[in-house]
């Protein structure tokens, strides 16, 4: 799914909410896992000028899981620590984003080069 | 353009966020109100998020901005109406939403906003004067 404007964001919110809940994730789960793929894709759209979501169901024969990954081309994060940590913020955010996100999923996985963009994974499992 | 409804009641505002916002639906709310409130001379907000099934930093943060920005004019703020799954996400997100008064309901929510107003007309200088009640 593209995220060029506040809308796909949205729309991504929205499928997002609908797979947590085909996966049979408890209202909580679900809640946690849209506003982790919330934050994770405004990040994308903000500081990534834009990106893609994929989405992926999981089943590893004992559970079901959900997988999340947002991408971007933008201008990477030169500093991961500072990134990740609660508060900082290069933009005009409360600074949650990553750092939310990663408390609020399971999995969290990130890959980022300086000039060729940032790559987030998250994974829930039920 | 889409934007959300501001009802006036009395010296309140009532905003029933009913939509799954986008950014910018939440900027011009955040705008819309603050104009509101000095065209109205309103003495309270009161906004109710009971259809809104979650909520992230960023509309967390719009809360924030309402609650401040309605304080400086004279109006006070309260949120109603959170869903238990969405303050259980907030709280883990790291937002405990400082400085924003919060009701269970539109029902107790306008009691909070009634005795707010209430008491700051009790206080001298600051318009009618009501006699303290019980």
């Amino acid at each position: 799914m593209p995220i060029h404007s506040d809308g796909d964001v949205v729309m991504i919110r929205q499928k997002v909410r609908a797979w947590a809940v085909e996966s049979g994730f408890g209202l909580v789960d679900q809640t946690k896992i849209v506003t982790a793929a919330s934050e994770l894709a405004r990040n994308a759209l903000v500081h990534g000028g834009g990106g893609a979501a994929h989405l992926e169901l999981l089943n590893d024969g004992m559970r079901k899981g959900l997988r999340l990954t947002f991408e971007d081309s933008g201008p990477g994060i030169p500093d991961i620590e500072l990134a990740m940590r609660e508060g900082y913020s290069t933009g005009t955010g409360l600074g949650l984003g990553l750092s939310g996100a990663k408390r609020l999923c399971g999995e969290f996985d990130l890959h980022t080069k300086v000039g060729e963009g940032t790559r987030v994974t998250i994974t829930r499992w039920k | 353009m889409e934007r959300i409804p501001i009802l006036k009641l009395g010296e309140f505002l009532l905003v029933s966020i009913q939509v799954d916002m986008h950014d910018r639906l939440a900027m011009t709310l955040q705008d819309d109100l603050t104009e509101r409130i000095v065209k109205m001379h309103a003495h309270g907000v009161l906004i109710d998020i009971s259809a809104l099934d979650m909520v992230d930093s960023f509309i967390g943060r719009m809360l924030g901005h309402i609650a401040d920005m309605s304080r400086i004019l004279d109006a006070e703020t309260v949120v109603v109406g959170m869903r238990p799954a969405v303050a259980i996400t907030l709280v883990e997100l790291g937002l405990s939403l400082p400085g924003i008064r919060t009701a269970l309901n539109v029902e107790k929510g306008m009691d909070l906003l009634r005795r707010a107003s209430e008491a700051n007309r009790g206080q001298p200088g600051k318009g009618r004067h009501v006699p303290a009640q019980d």
